[in-house]
Formats: C-alpha cells, sequence, structure tokens
C-alpha cells in the first residue's frame, strides 16, 4: 500500500483499528460488481467512521458528555445518465449489496426528472493509498476525566475572577475514517479535529451583559492543541490558552463599560480571528461551482461570481491573493483524496485581485470544460450524497508585509476589529453584516479603548477592493470552523481559513442598538 | 438482525450501573433535488442508532455518560452500555441530575388509545419509507419541469421525507414509543435571466397532500408580480410577514426560551436584577405562542409526546428522558407565559416543568387571508420569507438576515411591483410589540429552518416600521 500522510509528525499515527477490521475492500468489490451488473456507467463505494466526543460545562458543572460514533457505508451509481445513492448503516455484504441495488433503483425512479446526462472528468488511477492528517494525540483515546478536569480548571480560574458572572467551557472532538472505492483507486484515509471554546459572561446590576469568548480557532491536531499534562503540547503546537484566559476577565470588563459605536464610516483593521469569516461568506462560498451554476439555488443561493466573470472580475485590490487547498497542514478541509477519488491540491482563486478560479468537483469539472477537478468532493456522513464542499479558502500575507501595530499606525480614526461572532450574508454574495469579540477605537494611528454594539456591512467586492494592505507572515493565522452548512438534505463540513491582519479603508459601521431601536 | 424493542431490552439487561436509559432510533429517509428543471442528488438512507444513558449516584451526586453509536450489532449491545457506564464512572457530577421517570410519569397514552390514536403499538415492527413516497410527486415535478421551460422559467428545489421511530426504555420501567413522520417540500421558481424569483414550501408527513400543481401556479402568480421592478431605499417599511416569514422569525424566538440562559440573565427574557420575565407583556395583540404534540387544530404537526434527550444541553436533560409533554403556552394572550425547562431549570426558577416540544403554532385569532391584508394595505412591504437568520445581540434578540425570493411593494390593495431585496435587522420581540395585525393561522413552513424545524403553524401579520437596514443586490 502506497502512503501519502498528511506530513511528517510523530506519534499516534495508525489508523482506527476497529474501522480497518470490516472487510472494506471486500465490501467496495461486491457494491462495485453488482452496481455494474445492474448496468452503472460509473459506481463508487465510501465507508466511515466518525467518532465524536462533546463535553460542555457550564459554570464549572458538566451539563453535556456525549459520545457519538457513525459508522456505515455507501454506494454512488450512474445509470443511464441519471445519480443514484443509497446507504446503509450494516457494513455488511448483504447491505452493500442492497445499497448497489438501491441506489440503481434510485436512478430509475429519478429518471423521470433528469433532463442533464451525468458525466464525471477524468482522474488518474492512484491504486491502494492512505493517508493520516498531521496530530500526535488522539483526543478520542485520551480519558473524559482527564479533559473534564482541563475544562472545570479553566473555568474556575475565571469564576474566581471578579465580575465574571459565567463561564461556559466545551471541547468538541473528531476523528473521522473515511474508505474510498471506485474501481481504480482505494483510498483508506484518518483525519483528526478539535474545538476548544471558553465563553465569560458578565452581567452588570442593570441586567446589560456582554460576553466575550476564546479567539482559539478549531484545528486539524490533536489533543497537544490544548497544552498542559499528560498531553504535553508544545509552543509550537499548543494554543496559548493560559495566557488567552488569564486576560479575558479584564478585557470583558472594558467591553461592558465601553462607549456604544458612532455609526458611520471608519477605516478598520481586522485580526485574522475575525476576517476567516468574512472571507469564508464573502470569497469560500461566492467560489464554489455549484453555487454559480445554481445547483443550490432554492437553499444556500447562487454567486454573484458567475462563469462570464472569471479572468477579469476585480474581485478586490491588488494585493488580495486567494488561494484554495485541500493540502495545509492542521487545515480542516485538508484530506489526502476527496469523496470521489481525486488528489487535493492547492489552487489561486484569486490573484492580483482579479477573480481566477473556482472550487470543483468531478461532474461539474467536466460539464463545464475545466478538466480535472480540484478535489472538492465532500459528504459529511455516509448517509449523504457527496457534493462540492469548500477547500481551505485563505487569503495569503504580503511577504515582508506589515506587522498588525503598523497597520493600526497607518489608520487616523477607524476601528480594529478581533473574533468572530454574528455573520450574515446574501444568497449571491454580496451584502454582508458581521460583528466580533471586540472592537477597539483607534485614534491617530494608536488604540483609544473599546467600543461596543458595532457590526460592519459591505458588499462583498466594495469591501475586498477597499482594502489597502494586507499583514506580513507574522501576522498570517490559520482559522475556521467546524460547522459550514450547506445542501440539502444539510450537511455540515470543517474548513480552515487563513489570513494575516488587514486595512480595510472606509468600511460601514452601524451601531446594533440603533439598529434595534 | 437485532429490532429496536430487542435492543432496548438487551441494553437494559446488561446495565450495570445504578440506572439507565436507553434509546433505540430507527431512521429512512428519501430525498430529491432539482435544479434548472433537472434533478441534481438524491439518495435513499437507513441509520439505527444506540444511544445508551448510564448514571451512577454517590455522594456527590449523579454522574451520567451517553453513548450514542450507529449500526450496532446484536453483540455489541454490552459494549456499549459498557461504554457508556465508563463515560459516567469518569465524569463529575451532573448538574441536571433527576430522579429517573417511571410507569405513570411518561406518556400519556395506553396501548388502546395509541391504536385509537393510529399509532403504533411497542411491539409492532417498523415501517420506514422509501424512494417510492416520490413516485406520484416525481411525475407531476417532471411535467412542471417541461411546462417550466416551455414557460421560460427555471425550477429548483427540494423534497425530503423521513420516518424515525423512538423506543426508550429506562431501567425504572418506561417503555414508550415515537413514530414521527416528517415530510418537507420546497420549490424555487426563477425567470430564465434569473432576475425574477419566487418561493413555495410545505410540509408534509406523507406527501399524500402535496398539490405540485398547485405549488408551481402560486409561484407563476409571483413571477408575474416581479414583472414590474421598484427599486426602494433601506429604511422602515410596514411590512406584511407572510407565516413562512413569521416561522422563520418566531421559531429564533422559541429556540432563545430557554429558562436556564434567562436564570444568568443572559437572554432577552432575563428580567433585570434576577429572575425571568414571565409574565410581561410582550405585545398588545392577543397572541398565543404555543406547543402541544397532538395540536386538536392540526393533527398533521403532531410530534413526541414525552422528552426524548439524547444528550443534555442548556434546554434539554437525559434524565427527563420519557416526561410525558403537555400543551405548553409559551406566550398567552400577548403575555410571556413559559420558557423552556428541564425538571432541573423548573426548580431553580420556581416555575412549572416545560420541556420543549416539536412542533410552534401562533394564533391571534384573526381571521383575515394573506389576500385580505394586502387589500388592506394602503403602502407597504410583503415578502415571501427570511434568510440567514443570525443574532446579533442577545441582549434585545436583535436579529439580521435577508429578504428573499420575492419582496413586492403594495399599494392600495393591490401587489403593484417586485422590490430590490433587502438586510434587516430587527428582533422577534420587539416585531410582536409593533405587530398591528395578524391573520389566519395556517400551516406554514419556515424557510429558514424548515430542514430542521418543519412542524409549524403561523398567520401573516402586519408589522409597523420593520428595520430594513441596507439593499442587497441579491435576486
Amino acid at each position: 500500500m502506497a502512503d501519502s500522510t498528511g506530513n511528517q509528525d510523530k506519534g499516534d499515527r495508525g489508523i482506527d483499528p476497529e474501522f480497518t477490521a470490516y472487510p472494506l475492500r471486500d465490501l467496495a468489490a461486491a457494491a462495485l460488481e453488482r452496481a455494474a451488473g445492474l448496468g452503472a456507467q460509473h459506481a463508487d463505494f465510501r465507508a466511515e467512521r466518525i467518532r465524536e466526543q462533546q463535553i460542555r460545562l457550564s459554570d464549572g458543572n458538566l451539563v453535556t458528555l456525549f459520545d457519538g460514533d457513525d459508522l456505515g457505508l455507501a454506494v454512488r451509481v450512474v445509470l443511464d445518465g441519471t445519480w443514484g445513492f443509497a446507504s446503509a448503516v450494516d457494513l455488511t455484504h448483504a447491505a452493500a449489496l442492497r445499497a448497489a441495488e438501491e441506489a440503481a433503483e434510485v436512478a430509475r425512479v429519478a429518471a423521470a426528472i433528469n433532463t442533464e446526462r451525468i458525466g464525471l472528468a477524468e482522474e488518474p488511477a492512484y491504486g491502494d493509498v492512505s493517508w493520516v492528517s498531521a496530530y500526535q494525540t488522539d483526543p478520542l483515546q485520551v480519558s473524559v476525566a482527564d479533559k473534564v478536569d482541563l475544562l472545570t480548571g479553566w473555568s474556575s480560574g475565571l469564576l474566581a475572577r471578579d465580575r465574571i458572572d459565567h463561564v461556559d467551557a466545551s471541547l468538541h472532538q473528531v476523528r473521522e475514517c473515511k474508505f474510498y472505492a471506485d474501481g481504480v483507486t482505494t483510498a483508506l484515509q484518518q483525519r483528526v479535529r478539535l474545538h476548544p471554546v471558553v465563553t465569560a459572561v458578565a452581567v452588570d446590576p442593570g441586567g446589560r451583559f456582554e460576553t466575550m469568548r476564546t479567539l482559539a480557532p478549531p484545528a486539524g491536531r490533536g489533543l497537544e492543541y490544548l497544552g498542559g499534562s499528560p498531553w504535553a503540547g508544545t509552543a509550537a503546537t499548543a494554543w496559548d490558552f493560559p495566557a488567552e484566559l488569564a486576560r479575558m476577565p479584564e478585557l470583558l470588563a472594558g467591553k461592558l463599560a465601553a462607549p456604544s459605536v458612532r455609526a458611520g464610516r471608519y477605516d478598520l483593521v481586522v485580526d485574522p480571528s475575525n476576517l476567516w469569516l468574512t472571507i469564508h461568506e464573502s470569497i469560500g462560498h461566492a467560489t464554489e461551482l455549484d453555487r454559480a451554476l445554481g445547483y443550490e439555488a432554492a437553499f444556500a443561493g447562487t454567486s454573484f461570481a458567475t462563469l462570464d466573470k472569471l479572468g477579469s472580475l476585480q474581485y478586490g485590490s491588488p494585493p488580495m491573493h486567494v488561494t484554495g487547498d485541500r493540502t495545509a497542514e492542521h487545515g480542516l478541509a485538508t484530506i489526502g483524496y476527496d469523496d470521489e477519488g481525486v488528489a487535493t491540491r492547492s489552487w489561486d482563486l484569486i490573484s492580483g485581485g482579479v477573480f481566477t478560479g473556482y472550487q470543483l468537483d468531478r461532474r461539474m469539472a467536466r460539464m463545464q470544460g475545466f478538466g480535472r477537478s480540484n478535489g472538492c468532493a465532500f459528504a459529511d456522513s455516509p448517509a449523504h450524497m457527496p457534493i462540492q464542499r469548500m477547500a481551505n479558502v485563505s487569503l495569503q500575507p504580503a511577504d515582508g508585509g506589515p506587522s498588525t501595530e503598523e497597520l493600526i499606525a497607518g489608520v487616523e480614526n477607524g476601528i480594529y476589529v478581533l473574533g468572530d461572532k454574528s455573520w450574515s450574508i446574501d444568497m449571491q454574495r454580496y451584502n454582508f453584516q458581521f460583528t466580533g469579540q471586540r472592537f477597539y477605537k483607534i485614534e491617530h494611528g494608536r488604540l483609544a479603548g473599546q467600543l461596543r454594539d458595532v457590526a460592519y456591512q459591505a458588499t462583498t467586492t466594495d469591501f475586498w477592493n477597499s482594502m489597502e494592505a494586507a499583514g506580513g507572515p507574522q501576522t498570517y493565522v490559520l482559522g475556521g470552523a467546524f460547522n459550514c452548512g450547506k445542501g440539502q438534505p444539510s450537511q455540515v463540513a470543517p474548513v480552515s481559513h487563513g489570513c494575516p491582519a488587514v486595512l480595510m479603508r472606509g468600511v460601514r459601521i452601524l451601531n446594533t442598538v440603533e439598529e434595534g431601536a | 438482525m437485532t429490532t429496536p424493542q430487542e435492543a432496548v431490552e438487551h441494553a437494559l439487561a446488561a446495565a450495570r450501573s445504578d440506572d439507565c436509559v436507553v434509546i433505540a432510533d430507527e431512521t429512512s429517509s428519501a430525498n430529491l433535488r432539482w435544479a434548472g428543471n433537472t434533478l441534481t442528488t438524491n439518495g435513499v438512507s437507513r441509520t439505527r442508532q444506540l444511544t445508551v444513558v448510564a448514571t451512577s449516584r454517590d455522594a456527590r451526586g449523579a454522574r451520567a455518560g451517553v453513548v450514542s453509536r450507529a449500526g450496532v450489532r446484536g453483540d455489541q449491545i454490552a459494549d456499549v452500555v459498557r461504554a457508556a457506564e465508563h463515560a459516567a464512572a469518569e465524569s463529575s457530577p451532573a448538574e441536571d441530575a433527576q430522579p429517573l421517570l417511571g410507569p405513570g410519569q411518561g406518556e400519556a397514552l395506553g396501548t388502546d388509545a395509541r391504536a385509537s390514536a393510529g399509532q403504533a403499538a411497542w411491539e409492532d415492527p417498523v415501517t420506514g419509507t422509501e424512494i417510492g413516497v416520490f413516485r406520484s410527486f416525481s411525475a407531476a415535478l417532471g411535467e412542471g419541469f417541461d411546462a417550466a421551460a416551455a414557460a421560460g422559467q427555471r425550477l429548483y428545489g427540494f423534497a425530503q421525507h423521513t420516518v424515525t421511530s423512538t423506543f426508550l426504555g429506562t431501567s425504572t420501567g418506561l417503555r414508550l414509543r415515537h413514530d414521527q413522520p416528517t415530510g418537507m417540500v420546497d420549490v424555487n421558481a426563477k425567470s430564465a435571466d434569473l432576475a425574477r424569483s419566487a418561493w413555495a414550501g410545505q410540509g408534509t408527513r406523507d406527501f399524500s397532500d402535496v398539490d405540485v400543481g398547485a405549488l408551481l401556479d402560486g409561484l407563476g402568480q409571483r413571477l408575474e408580480w416581479a414583472k414590474r421592478r421598484v427599486d426602494l431605499p433601506a429604511g422602515r417599511y410596514e411590512t406584511l410577514l407572510p407565516p413562512a416569514a413569521v416561522a422563520d422569525l418566531l421559531i429564533y424566538l422559541y429556540w432563545s426560551s430557554g429558562a436556564r440562559d434567562a436564570l444568568d440573565g443572559r437572554t432577552v427574557f432575563s428580567k433585570p436584577g434576577g429572575g425571568t420575565r414571565v409574565g410581561e407583556r410582550l405585545s398588545e395583540l392577543p397572541l398565543t405562542l404555543r406547543s402541544d404534540p397532538t395540536p386538536p387544530t392540526a393533527p398533521g404537526l403532531g410530534s413526541a409526546p414525552f422528552v426524548i434527550a439524547h444528550a443534555s444541553t442548556r434546554q434539554s436533560s437525559v434524565f427527563d428522558n420519557g416526561l410525558r409533554l403537555e400543551p405548553t403556552d409559551w406566550i398567552s394572550g400577548g403575555e410571556l407565559a413559559a420558557l423552556i425547562q428541564t425538571r432541573h431549570s423548573a426548580r431553580l426558577s420556581g416555575l412549572p416543568v416545560t420541556p420543549a416540544i416539536g412542533n410552534l403554532i401562533l394564533d391571534g385569532g384573526g381571521s383575515a387571508s394573506l389576500d385580505e391584508m394586502i387589500a388592506g394595505t394602503g403602502r407597504g412591504l410583503l415578502l415571501t420569507c427570511l434568510w440567514y437568520i443570525r443574532e446579533v445581540d442577545p441582549q434585545t434578540l436583535l436579529l439580521t438576515g435577508l429578504t428573499r425570493d420575492g419582496t413586492y411593494l403594495v399599494e392600495n390593495g393591490e401587489v403593484t411591483a417586485a422590490v430590490n431585496n433587502f438586510r434587516f435587522n430587527e428582533s422577534p420581540v420587539a416585531m410582536l410589540a409593533r405587530a398591528t395585525e395578524v391573520g389566519a393561522t395556517a400551516a406554514t413552513l419556515s424557510r429558514e429552518w424548515g430542514d430542521y424545524f418543519a412542524r409549524t403553524a403561523m398567520p401573516p401579520v402586519r408589522v409597523d416600521g420593520f428595520n430594513m437596514s441596507s439593499v442587497s443586490q441579491a435576486s
């Protein structure tokens, strides 16, 4: 078996033996043979095991301890030019055959409403390959008590501080195993991710309250990300939670006491902890070809970035360079092969501010003449059919670019934005509105205390064309989310977005209290 | 193959913990999705999930471990029980710990009553769904594609039918079953240039009541309305929200009405200085917002008559599994009447135990249809539905989002044009206070949340000064 591992990290790198103990190759062979016998022009087989654990504490008390274990297989066929998909929960020979038969039956029923023959872009045969993401300590192999103790310690430490009324602490951990086979490629893969979150709440005597959440992004890492023993992360692998939690009470008190913002236009310096979500909504989804083609028109929506604009739309200012990839180390969308057996890679979406690329799957790549897919097919469960999902979409830093402090120094009257909170964008990805965790007034190039009740609102291309400068590599952070929603049946996908701090000129700022008055 | 009933019994028999709850879910689902007058994706799936809640008690309190696993074979059931017991042993005392419920404290219906209500008995086999549920629907939809193509229109949409059979057993003797069919269809019609767009959605239990022709006719009328286009600026407008848009906003209000968070002082329903706002007037109109597992006026919206909690959260407790659900008014006569409670939060608040229920009905005693409310409008906006709704400020429950797929200008009692879409910033709580008219309640499907919460009945509502914060270029 060829080995295509995610990186060179050492540690526990074995694929879940309970998953590999199933006769995956035999099941695939049986299903693919039955599908071919039923006349399928194409068939692929997936088996998955997705382990997850959620731990949530409120004020140091355990509220949620949930262990999930999803298992199943799926068969997808193209029969007489129509998709058919079926899944089963049992990893047995009989279930694999039945799924193949049901997929064929679904294709026959669905043929009545299919007017476009399905064709798939060619992809090289990779043989028997495996891939494992970059992590050291599988969080699902560590005692619950150790993890609860850590969250309890974080909570009690905050609750002991003045003016912290409530603390929520949570840890969501996932280990995802995928097996794919289509007759020419057989891929066995495993990846691990986790998302630790701590939120502090302060309530003043008049009943007004504010919250503040840690800025630590979810990561395609193991438990070493949390630092401390017994999983002993290092400065290179761990987020500095002790430092972030230590500052939180003072920051929250400052937020609660901050003056309300005056609505108007301001220059913004946007921290990566906030900007990743703006990238996700206004670039990530807008450059999905299925949206541009209307496949999501009745649900997630379409995109203003239509095919006729490819290569010509001035999406943003010249410093704007955005890439798509499923290869970034510790990226949440990172994997070796997608759910159509396509080897993943990196490519440009926006270069010099010009719209230059889409995210693709094999069907769309063939239909629109892109040649090969760039590996964006993903299904969030064995019960769901793969659809085109988002790669890691990242804004590249400027070589030798400024620090955050240097960006702030270039602002006379503005706002510095940190952390994501509320987000919303329209169904063609034009009009968006975001809030954040913290906002600081910038006066004469310096921070001048926090503001509250702030939201920024813009049209995508106006916003990105207002980007005067991207920060240097020293400001770059890989943010992201576990829960990007898309498709019907609804599917969630994990995805990362890296970006530097940026300087935007003349962005509309709302006062959210005035908006609700 | 082990049946779900057998799985529950085997798991309870294998349990060594002080107490145990076992939930076996059998789900089958079929779906069709289309875009541009052709099929895009489809599928059928079957899942089988076994959830075991093991609890252990000591002097510090009760600990709970929850393990939920798919595709468990008969010989693996004891492993799941052991895993839950191990998790319980490793965990710390649960804040929401309560004694498990026993016989007589769970579902109201006995065997005979279940049979007369058309509900399966505990021992009856599971009957799910399959792709054939769409045979007549897909044929009608195919004809719709042909007609749309001939009319220069494009159809987009999704249909899904899911049946979940839930079997709940406890070591204290409860044996409860609920079979929940859930269907939904939404259809979006666009003009060939994609400049005009209209949407309609419907919840259904079995697709026998889905009239594709009627849905498409209604969309055709709205595309006709949109042939005249007027651009309007941002601002505050008198606005008619149809039932789907009301559902979009009130489902979020419902989800935000947890008693635990209100008691902590961190929601719009928190009382300054402590406590909750239960008893405060929210609207001058006699509005009733309620949930009822067996709503007499809307039997198609029926939902589980007992608590099914696969995990404890701020609004649910695994210790409450099996608790009988009674009809609950969340808002009564315009006053906040109840918040979502667990037995634990009810003890903290001193209010009745009112857990979440799987449907939501708003009734203001009105009888006017939406057409009649349009006829009674001098100048205002008529919406179709809302989209990408997110919370901006929990203090006021300020929400933002977009109008979508048909925003119209009403002048002198008639729809006179389509207008641009808007981004709104509005609180459903503040909106109820500014509601000036409520029409007749009818079953509807929320555009934003219908995939997750399909059982709603809402009236059209007229609101003064709905805040359209900015113009969206999206069409």
